[in-house]
């Protein structure tokens, strides 16, 4: 093509894009996302439906890559000022969009000031209890949850002599340790995002603090307790089990889940998000099953702590904006939407109305597995050790804690060893959040 | 020696010719250096909302850090592994495709291909091969009792980056070598042959200090690669780990500035690194070069 055409197509293109903006009356709202494959046809269709319920408002979805990607993407545009109206950030990144007074609006806020009806304890509090401050206020919009449960291959169990997947870690452990001597001899069990299970759902599950100040709900001059007791004991107990290859080591993110789906680890410990995955490769029979506990500590389990993302409002932007955004919020808590949604996606449902009526619909007869997540998270009434984290650059912070927990599983230091250094460093990447984001 | 040189008179002439590679090098080299070295020194949060002047603070908090001190140790021993091996394995390919062999032309044109991957496909290439349970060279080696595992044992994982970042500029070191051996002339070796010097004896005396041009300038380049390219390579293959095995200052300044957003300690590491490099360069040039016959 002639460079001449290029330029004309691209002036026209630019005229009837300058020629329709005044003539359109509707305030658009970008929504920055995350999501791929059925989920994001999923975002597309609420986006689509939003658009059509009224005329004011326009939703625009867009796509910025992983959650890493997109919580990146959003940073550097509000740095430019550009920033989107609605990200989706996951829940690793809540304690950085949290520190960032200024560049995001408060749900709670949003809700008040655009007059939007707005009940906290409409939504599944496991859920919410994430994103609020510790007086109750919702800084971010709950959107697509999930929690870590054990997906077990059911077939390899009965080998073993079980009907049931086992309850607690020590009949795990024996569980495991039979399955290497029957058929499993790489893998008696294994996980994924080994931090996640090992340290902050095992704490959570165990109603024992990750740091204090509330897990740092309640301030940034947090300080890692990640080295207590049972985590020690826990990760001792893994490194055991990992010499005959019972535990066997899947990496620090998800890329491991492909040893459940093959076969060739019985029981792995992932997200309950992983559902469409097992349910379209697993060639065995399959379940998923709650954590197991200690049962020696009093009142154990606790409830877990969710995964997943929530939508952040950005700051700075226009009051006629917001009001479109809090509409738009106002129509994904409805009932039906939200109930939909969680059908079909297989993360959790929001709302208390919508878990009911998924149930009442006899949804979780068909499909026992995406109730474990709920059950899990609604075990008990949330505690201060329970409700969620709130640390300073915890997707750093993972990596940190995982590349102590290697040194563990490779026999190179004692448990007890590995998480007091665990603790140290983070809790030097802790104040260093604090110097930066503290001012 | 060589054509005689053209000079171009006056000033203006000179500076206009030269202009637009200083303007390009100027915006896109000088300009984020500069950038760096400023944003060193300040303290700043994710959002950039406030900023704050903290003079060596970023510095201080490097080289308080031990785990900074095993990146660089780790950063040596790999570059010296990738430079190495990438070198040697080149040079035995371009030897062996100088060769008058029929079909030369499909074999040379074969082995420059790899260049054209991409880092992070060459690191899921060999994440493939090597994961362990699943990839097919890692459960040849168990069948043969090698328990391998580079999610565990540091030494395995460390192989794994260090042959996945070799494999990848072996064809770019193919090519200079062949380009070098072929500017060779063969009279040289055929009188060699005369003189009754075997093909070993050929290759040290005469090809091999022949090609140090070649070889010295591909050495720079490769240590400059393994120092600041191969990010991509150990963070689809370890993402550093296990512990810290794996990780070079390169993958440090990822880690810090990306997934920590700590801007101001990442650009702190940059301005090291470039430091290092900088000065690798220099001791090459300074010390290696005399010894390079061109």
């Amino acid at each position: 093509m002639a460079p001449t055409t290029t330029i004309r197509i691209a002036l026209a293109g630019l005229g009837l894009a300058l020629a329709a903006t005044p003539a359109l009356a509707v305030t658009e709202l970008q929504w920055w996302h995350a999501m791929t494959g059925a989920n994001n046809d999923a975002v597309n269709r609420l986006a689509d439906e939003f658009n059509a319920s009224q005329g004011d408002y326009k939703v625009v979805p867009t796509y910025k890559g992983n959650y890493g990607e997109t919580l990146n993407a959003g940073i550097a545009a509000f740095r430019a000022g550009t920033a989107p109206h609605i990200m989706q950030v996951f829940e690793v990144g809540t304690a950085t969009m949290m520190s960032a007074k200024g560049a995001i609006k408060p749900v709670y806020q949003l809700m008040k000031d655009a007059g939007e009806p707005f009940d906290p304890n409409a939504y599944l509090p496991a859920i919410t209890g994430y994103y609020s401050t510790t007086k109750g206020e919702m800084l971010s919009f709950p959107f697509n949850s999930s929690s870590m449960v054990m997906w077990v291959n059911t077939d390899a169990l009965k080998s073993i002599g079980l009907s049931e997947p086992p309850k607690t870690w020590p009949d795990l452990f024996a569980a495991a340790k039979k399955l290497t001597q029957n058929g499993f001899p790489n893998c008696g069990f294994s996980t994924t995002w080994v931090t996640w299970l090992n340290i902050e759902q095992l704490s959570a599950w165990h109603n024992v603090p990750v740091a204090t100040k509330a897990n740092g709900m309640d301030g940034l001059d947090t300080t890692l307790e990640i080295n207590g007791p049972l985590q020690v004991k826990h990760l001792g107990n893994l490194a055991e089990a990992q010499k005959d290859k019972t535990f066997d080591y899947s990496g620090r993110y998800d890329s491991g889940f492909g040893r459940f789906t093959a076969g060739e680890c019985p029981i792995m410990f992932g997200s309950s998000g992983s559902y469409g995955n097992v349910k379209g490769a697993a060639k065995f029979a399959w379940a998923s099953a709650p954590m197991p506990y200690y049962p020696d500590m009093p009142g154990a389990p606790q409830n877990s702590i969710i995964g997943g993302a929530s939508l952040w409002v950005m700051g700075g932007k226009k009051p006629d904006e917001y009001k479109g955004v809090a509409k738009f919020f106002a129509f994904l808590s409805d009932t039906d939407r939200q109930a939909k949604l969680h059908q079909t996606t297989g993360y959790m449902p929001i709302t208390k109305a919508a878990y009911e009526k998924s149930k009442a619909d006899g949804f979780y007869a068909k499909n026992p597995a995406l109730e474990t997540p709920i059950k899990e998270l609604t075990n008990k009434p949330p505690t201060e050790n329970s409700r969620g984290l709130r640390l300073g650059n915890l997707p750093q912070m993972r990596d940190l804690w995982a590349e102590e927990i290697e040194a563990t599983l490779a026999g190179k230091k004692t448990a007890k060893q590995a998480l007091d250094e665990a603790a140290t460093r983070g809790n030097a990447m802790l104040r260093q959040f604090e110097k930066q984001a503290g001012r | 020696m060589g054509p005689e040189r053209i000079t171009f008179g006056g000033r203006l002439l000179p500076a206009a010719l030269i202009a637009p590679q200083l303007l390009i090098v100027g915006l896109f080299f000088y300009w984020p250096a500069v950038q760096a070295v400023w944003q060193s020194f300040q303290m700043q949060d994710a959002f950039g909302l406030s900023t704050e002047f903290v003079w060596f603070d970023n510095y201080r908090a490097l080289f308080a850090d031990p785990a900074y001190y095993q990146a660089l140790v780790t950063t040596l021993v790999f570059a010296a592994a990738v430079a190495g091996l990438s070198l040697s394995f080149a040079l035995l390919l371009a030897v062996m495709a100088d060769r008058e062999i029929r079909g030369s032309g499909i074999y040379r044109t074969l082995l420059i291909w790899p260049y054209a991957v991409a880092p992070a496909v060459a690191g899921v290439l060999f994440g493939f091969l090597f994961q362990p349970g699943l990839g097919l060279i890692a459960r040849g080696l168990n069948g043969i009792g090698i328990p391998w595992n580079p999610l565990l044992d540091g030494n395995h994982a460390m192989i794994l980056v260090v042959m996945a970042a070799a494999w990848k500029q072996v064809s770019y070191n193919f090519l200079f070598f062949l380009a070098g051996l072929q500017a060779i002339p063969g009279s040289v070796i055929e009188a060699a042959a005369i003189d009754g010097a075997g093909p070993a004896r050929r290759f040290w005396t005469i090809v091999f200090p022949l090609l140090s041009p070649t070889t010295f300038f591909l050495m720079v380049v490769n240590v400059v690669y393994a120092f600041c390219e191969t990010f991509g390579v150990i963070d689809v293959l370890t993402h550093g780990g296990p512990g810290r095995a794996t990780q070079t200052l390169v993958y440090k300044v990822y880690q810090d500035g990306r997934i920590g957003a700590d801007l101001g300690g990442s650009a702190a590491q940059s301005v090291v690194l470039m430091a290092i490099v900088i000065g690798l360069t220099a001791i090459q040039f300074r010390y290696v070069e005399k010894r390079v016959a061109y």
